[in-house]
């Protein structure tokens, strides 16, 4: 314990390390630091030897970086599956090449497939990787032990400063189910709703790795975790602490982002970690998700958005979002909700079927998520459910358009639409056969590919990925 | 005062107008009878009197009862839905209007929740709009290992719910009871079987013989139990640890009269619950939970227990969950256990079909075990309905059952399917609650030349 609160002041401050580890630590940092800016030092022509100018890599300079290589793959061709592009076109009788881990090209059966190892998917169907863009794994892992509980740094309302991905536990066995039984192949991994402001998020390739680093989605903007309503105000009113209202939630939030605009304008000011993420917010390099299922709350946010220069990227949970379909179109804000939840808890009490279907009506942005280990399996599940009750209305949502709910959409809102979501020539090829429908119940992703290599094979009970923690465990390597 | 009362009489009154059973005759339908084989196309219903009088093909519509045509439509005994909370709670998250669980209360396997369910929950109303006519719901373990007595329901709209009360105990023995018990199973274990002792005794007498003779239950070399461990000589008035109501309440338990729903999920602690019934003998046993009931499912089928089990579960959630897998069911099922899906382990007790169908798309996974259609169905009707003491009333269409008829707009265990027309005892239910009037007012846009609230 007492280790753990000493390095993490000997790091930020490079100063007095305390115990063996600890100046370990601090010796190593030196090191680093002079890789990069010890040259300047001996250029400047300092004299005094003892003197060793310290200095941290700056968020410029890309701190933990993805160190993410895709597998190798065989290029591809499938033929004769139905495919949803993602992107809201279907083409019968389709047909997708992919080579070196990128899309090479999508259309009928008219495309020739020379040079490509031909897979037969007659009958079958074909979509982008599914998109979970709100998940806990790693962050809240299976087994769900007290010693597992890294969501939420719930010490105080707002913590800009800690990143989600300094909490993901390579091993959680949740990744492996959302691959094989959900066609996950990019996820958003959040910190929890018990602060206002939670943290980074960390964007995801859902490949197995050792490491964090192994797992991050190269070139994906950081999201960054906001929360209002209930939680905050019960997490710290029951404290004694302000928030305790929603007044004071919106009270913390201003506050906070005023601060950090006097932080961006202050060229002399520390470094702060807090300020750096809402800076990054101010300049719209971090994308905002913002857990809000009122109507009237998500409304006042939008505000604040404004107020302080900001945008939301997306609603998450929203269960209140059928009611402002026309606010959030001319908003820009996407939803990202559940097709069923309700009742759970006062501010879900609206929750109805219909809300992405009533928000597809609206021209607003649906995307549907998790939020859950299990649901994240099923998300094709999710959005049939929600695609039905619109059709119920006579809405006619065509499929395509429903598996752009969990594939474009939220790659749109993570800002990684550029790399994957869609099956356009030239993104990665992160493809998923279904062995039939995706929106119908009894359909099972049949083969997974990320990048182009097959993670996933429902046919070879050993192409599927086995924790650490699993081995030697009771039913290690079942079909799950 | 008076004329509140007046008036609230009088309300009363109105909304108690008793509905009658209509007589029913649904043709040209796809019949689903319930109890595991597989759907009838162009089959009949027909309900007289409130009761199924015949279901499936070749039946004979009576003349006497003007006849439905289905169009083809999938027609379904009403959904049976087991280990629910249906009708004592509102809000989750809102403790004054959740009756789940008591921590803070005195008593255990007294907690009776008969006399607490609302039928006008909306839970009991959009279940109802869901396909689901019949419920096992209860209490939680909360204060004690004991969750209380657990009631059967139905889910109509006439205001009285309960169709048995007191219909069975739950008891929760792995990682959860263990810590309620003080912080280990073998705590909850003891405290289990003190509590079976005392009220075994205080079933027979109130006052206990202090010379019982203690069975022999040495085994092997081991050292023998002292008897005051296994008898009957338990000293009520020196070290009984159960309040007078919760020994009284464990009495039908403990002499099988009524059944005793043991939550477990490891296969250690399914064993153990096994082998409680050659402990307490007459014990009638039900499993729930059961994640790794697979690893131990020829020992389930020879010891003839049921199970409630959770239908999807395949992550190592805990360390009693190691080994879970969707194939759980379809591999206990396999080994002749009885099996129903767990309706308590879902985000609502309406996903029961999604879980049905989950389990079908499990059969053409090579390595898993899943369910049949039929199997799946009856795993969501017939068979929780047995298991509740409703076999061949409920969940099922055939001669003399009740008359829970299900009309849907798509197959059942589809994802996007819901009914369009619910008959509870043969009468036809509203499908209106909260969510469907919501929807009423924001189906057609925002506000108009007045505010939306005066859309209604």
């Amino acid at each position: 314990m007492a280790i753990g609160n000493i390095i993490p002041n000997s790091m930020g401050t490079a100063r007095r390390p305390i115990g063996l580890l600890a100046s370990t630590l601090a010796s190593a940092l030196a090191l680093t630091a002079c890789a990069t800016t010890g040259m300047a030092n001996a250029e400047g022509g300092k004299a005094d030897a003892d003197r060793v100018e310290m200095a941290a890599m700056t968020e410029a300079e890309g701190p933990y970086p993805s160190t993410y290589k895709p597998y190798p793959g065989v290029a591809t061709a499938l033929v004769g599956a139905t495919v949803y592009d993602g992107a809201g076109n279907r083409i019968d009788n389709g047909t997708v090449l992919f080579r070196d881990g990128k899309i090479v090209a999508v259309g009928d059966a008219t495309l020739s497939t020379e040079g490509y190892r031909v897979l037969d998917g007659t009958g079958k169907y074909v979509t982008p990787g599914i998109i979970d863009i709100h998940s806990h794994l790693g962050d809240y892992p299976s087994p769900s032990v007290d010693a597992h509980s890294d969501g939420n740094e719930a010490t105080a309302p707002t913590t800009p400063d800690v990143w989600a991905e300094h909490s993901v536990w390579p091993q959680d066995p949740g990744f492996s189910r959302a691959l094989a039984n959900g066609g996950i192949t990019s996820l958003q991994v959040l910190p929890g709703s018990a602060n206002l402001m939670g943290g980074r998020s960390a964007t995801l390739k859902n490949v197995p790795a050792r490491t964090v680093q192994g797992m991050k989605f190269p070139g994906a903007p950081y999201g960054f975790k906001m929360a209002c309503g209930e939680n905050p105000k019960r997490v710290y009113g029951s404290r004694g602490r302000k928030p305790s209202t929603r007044m004071g939630n919106l009270a913390v939030d201003r506050q906070t982002w005023l601060d950090a605009i006097a932080y961006a304008n202050n060229e002399d000011a520390k470094r702060d970690l807090a300020n750096e993420t809402l800076v990054g917010v101010l300049k719209g390099e971090i994308l905002v998700h913002n857990h809000c299922y009122r109507a009237d709350e998500m409304a006042l946010v939008m505000d604040m958005a404004k107020e302080m220069g900001y945008k939301v990227a997306a609603f998450h949970h929203a269960v209140e979002s059928y009611k402002i379909g026309d606010l959030l179109r001319e908003n820009d804000v996407c939803s990202a909700i559940w097709a069923d939840w309700y009742g759970f808890k006062m501010e879900a009490y609206d929750g109805i079927l219909e809300n992405a279907a009533l928000l597809h009506q609206a021209g607003a942005c649906v995307v549907i998520h998790s939020d859950d280990a299990n649901d994240i399996q099923r998300l094709n599940q999710e959005a049939a459910k929600a695609q039905a009750a619109g059709n119920r209305l006579g809405l006619d949502i065509p499929d395509a358009t429903a598996i752009g709910w969990i594939t474009l959409n939220p790659a749109k809102a993570m800002g990684i639409d550029a790399m994957t979501g869609s099956l356009e020539a030239g993104k990665m090829a992160d493809v998923v056969l279904w062995n039939d429908d995706p929106l119908s119940v009894y359909s099972r992703p049949e083969k997974v590919w990320i990048d182009g290599a097959l993670m996933f094979d429902m046919m070879d009970r050993k192409r599927r990925p086995v924790s650490d923690f699993e081995l030697g465990q009771p039913g290690e390597g079942d079909v799950k | 005062m008076k004329a509140f009362l007046a008036l609230a009489a009088c309300a009363l009154a109105l909304s108690a107008s008793p509905v009658s059973a209509q007589d029913l005759v649904i043709t040209n339908a796809k019949v689903v009878l319930g109890d595991g084989s597989e759907p009838i196309e162009n089959g009949t219903v027909v309900v007289r009197g409130g009761k199924v009088v015949a279901a499936g093909a070749g039946v004979t519509a009576p003349a006497d009862i003007a006849s439905m045509d289905a169009g083809g439509a999938w027609v379904t005994p009403g959904l049976f839905a087991t280990m629910t909370t249906l009708g004592i709670w509102d809000v989750g998250a809102v403790s004054e209007s959740n009756d789940q669980r008591a921590g803070s209360a005195p008593f255990s396997a007294a907690l009776d929740t008969a006399p607490i369910v609302n039928p006008a929950s909306q839970h009991v109303l959009i279940h109802r709009a869901a396909g689901i006519t019949r419920a096992a719901t209860s209490t939680m373990p909360s204060a004690s290992i004991f969750a209380g007595q657990g009631a059967i329901i139905d889910l109509d709209d006439d205001g009285s719910p309960i169709m048995q009360p007191r219909a069975f105990q739950m008891v929760t023995l792995g990682e959860y009871g263990g810590a309620i018990a003080g912080g280990s199973r073998a705590a909850a274990h003891v405290l289990f079987r003190n509590a079976l002792r005392e009220a075994d005794s205080y079933g027979s007498a109130a006052r206990i013989p202090a010379s019982g003779r203690a069975r022999d239950i040495r085994s092997g070399d081991d050292l023998p139990l002292d008897p005051r461990l296994a008898g009957r000589d338990t000293d009520r008035a020196g070290d009984a640890l159960l309040t007078r109501f919760d020994a009284a309440a464990l009495v039908p338990v403990v002499r099988g009269e009524q059944k005793l729903y043991v939550a477990v999920e490891r296969a250690s602690d399914i064993r153990a619950a096994l082998a409680l019934k050659s402990e307490f003998t007459r014990l009638d046993l039900v499993l729930v939970g059961a994640s790794e009931g697979w690893l131990v499912a020829s020992e389930i089928a020879a010891a003839g227990v049921p199970v409630i089990a959770d239908g999807l579960d395949d992550l190592p959630s805990s360390f009693e969950q190691l080994a879970a897998t969707q194939s759980n069911i379809g591999r206990m099922k396999r080994a002749g256990v009885q099996v129903a899906i767990n309706a308590s382990g879902l985000n609502h007790a309406r996903r029961l079909t999604q879980v049905a169908g989950n389990l079908v798309a499990l059969t053409k996974v090579p390595g898993a075990s899943g369910l049949s259609w039929g199997e799946a169905f009856a795993a969501i009707s017939s068979v929780p309905a047995q298991i509740s003491g409703l076999g061949g009333r409920a969940g099922i269409l055939k001669a003399g059952a009740l008359g829970d008829v299900v009309i849907w707009d798509g197959d059942p265990l589809e994802v996007g399917s819901i009914p369009t027309r619910v008959y509870i005892g043969g009468v036809e239910q509203s499908l209106e609650n909260h969510q469907s009037r919501l929807l009423d007012r924001y189906k057609d846009g925002y506000e108009g030349a007045l505010p939306k609230a005066y859309d209604w």
